[in-house]
């Protein structure tokens, strides 16, 4: 379960939020949503624990989530803008990385494949097109075996198909009992799962 | 591979609730290797990035007997202090290129939210971004050395005394690194920041070739590299992961 208690962040003189609280219990998903600029990212940052805000705490399964975290009792993986893959390196190379960090090298070539990457899996990630970028960190996302899945807008760049592999991810990972926050602009179908709607910007 | 499980045994017939504690995936020295092996591949597909600052060392090496003196005892006079100089500044040059790139990607991001200790990826990195940056330094400067008419013994304790020092001099770097990631043209700020923790290696390391270089015994400069060196390794990840941390926000 995861649970935001009286978040407030203020970026300069903005506020961004202010004592935002949410509850969120296994196989459910968060939609974070609101204009440009009104701090969906920021709110990702913060539970995944990367921006500490100025008051309020994150907490995964009753204590803190940073806690959790280093305890090894939570796994979360976390997709930015920033996609954290290494432009030098190609798809399958920057994906096994992060299968050795979860400890299942094994199932690289199969999730490339469902990904739909394994004609460009040799390829450097510099050479993909945008859209190809975001399936390999979609990739990375289903790859890390993670309980709370943090997504921040997963549909830019992605074509039909890559859309609907992205809802069939996040609803099997919800199937699963899994945790899914997600800030987007678009509509998103998380099928049957129970959705909590935040609404940032506009308090 | 099996993370100490001895430890885990004793945790799990302690009578604590919380026994859904996971081992994590990789052991610790696994987890260095799988840090260390990506950023050295990495590291040399932009080689051009790495080369850099060797060819910086050897450009300002080759540059002082043309402007001081070609005389074989002048060069060898300041042939200890040259090649250190030089191989300070050439690690300041190439430091930039630790942690930005990896800001920018997004890798930092990946690194803290993982349950793994930070610091040690860290290390991981840093010592990645020495085999290929300070490597060539230590390879290069005997060769380099010649030309100053530097004999044998002083040769040997030149890079021996390079070997123990460039790696703490990476090391240092690595905290300016990590507090100046975010930033844009901290390139001087950088070297502001750590050329002054780097004085007491650029001493000692020149100090030793020196000693050699008068017949005299480089012994004493030579173990406070290695204790300088030991301390680095030891303290600088827990300094390098908290600048990290702030400037990952």
């Amino acid at each position: 379960m995861l649970a935001g208690a009286g978040l407030t962040l203020w970026r300069g003189t903005t506020r961004l939020f202010e004592a935002l609280s949410f509850v969120l219990p296994s196989g459910a998903a968060l939609l974070i949503e609101g204009p440009n600029g009104a701090g969906k990212t920021t709110l990702l940052r913060v539970i995944a624990g990367l921006t500490m805000p100025e008051s309020g705490s994150i907490t995964w399964r009753g204590s803190a989530l940073t806690k959790q975290l280093q305890a090894g009792r939570l796994r979360l993986v976390f997709s930015g803008h920033a996609l954290g893959l290494k432009s030098e390196l190609s798809t399958r190379e920057n994906l096994r990385f992060f299968a050795r960090l979860a400890g299942l090298p094994a199932r690289v070539s199969e999730i490339l494949e469902a990904a739909g990457l394994s004609g460009c899996a040799d390829l450097d990630v510099r050479l993909l097109s945008a859209g190809q970028k975001r399936r390999a960190a979609l990739a990375r996302v289903l790859l890390s075996d993670a309980d709370l899945w943090l997504l921040d807008e997963p549909q830019t760049h992605l074509d039909t198909a890559g859309r609907q592999y992205l809802e069939e991810a996040i609803q099997g990972h919800l199937g699963r009992g899994g945790t899914v926050v997600v800030a987007a602009h678009q509509p998103l179908n998380f099928g049957s799962a129970a959705v909590t709607r935040l609404m940032l910007g506009d308090a | 591979m099996p993370v100490n499980s001895g430890t885990e045994a004793t945790a799990g017939t302690a009578a604590e609730a919380e026994t859904d504690s996971e081992a994590p995936a990789l052991g610790l020295l696994a987890l260095f290797w799988v840090v260390f092996e990506r950023d050295l591949r990495v590291g040399l597909r932009r080689w051009t990035d790495a080369s850099n600052s060797a060819l910086f060392f050897v450009l300002v090496v080759t540059l002082f007997p043309l402007a001081l003196s070609p005389r074989a005892e002048v060069l060898r006079t300041i042939a200890p202090g040259v090649l250190w100089i030089a191989a300070l500044l050439a690690t300041l040059l190439s430091l930039h290129l630790l942690f930005r790139a990896d800001l920018e990607d997004g890798t930092l991001e990946q690194l803290l939210t993982l349950p793994y200790p930070l610091g040690w990826m860290l290390l991981a990195k840093t010592s990645a971004h020495w085999i290929i940056t300070g490597i060539p330094l230590v390879v290069m400067a005997p060769i380099l050395a010649i030309t100053y008419h530097l004999p044998a013994n002083a040769l040997g304790v030149l890079t021996f005394s390079l070997l123990l020092g460039t790696p703490t001099l990476s090391l240092l770097g690595s905290i300016g690194a990590a507090l100046t990631a975010g930033l844009r043209g901290a390139g001087v700020l950088l070297a502001f920041i750590v050329a002054p923790l780097m004085l007491p290696v650029l001493i000692l390391g020149a100090r030793a070739t020196d000693l050699a270089l008068a017949g005299a015994d480089p012994t004493g400069p030579l173990y406070l590299l290695s204790a300088l060196l030991v301390l680095a390794v030891s303290l600088v990840p827990v300094v390098a992961a908290g600048a990290i941390r702030v400037s990952a926000d």
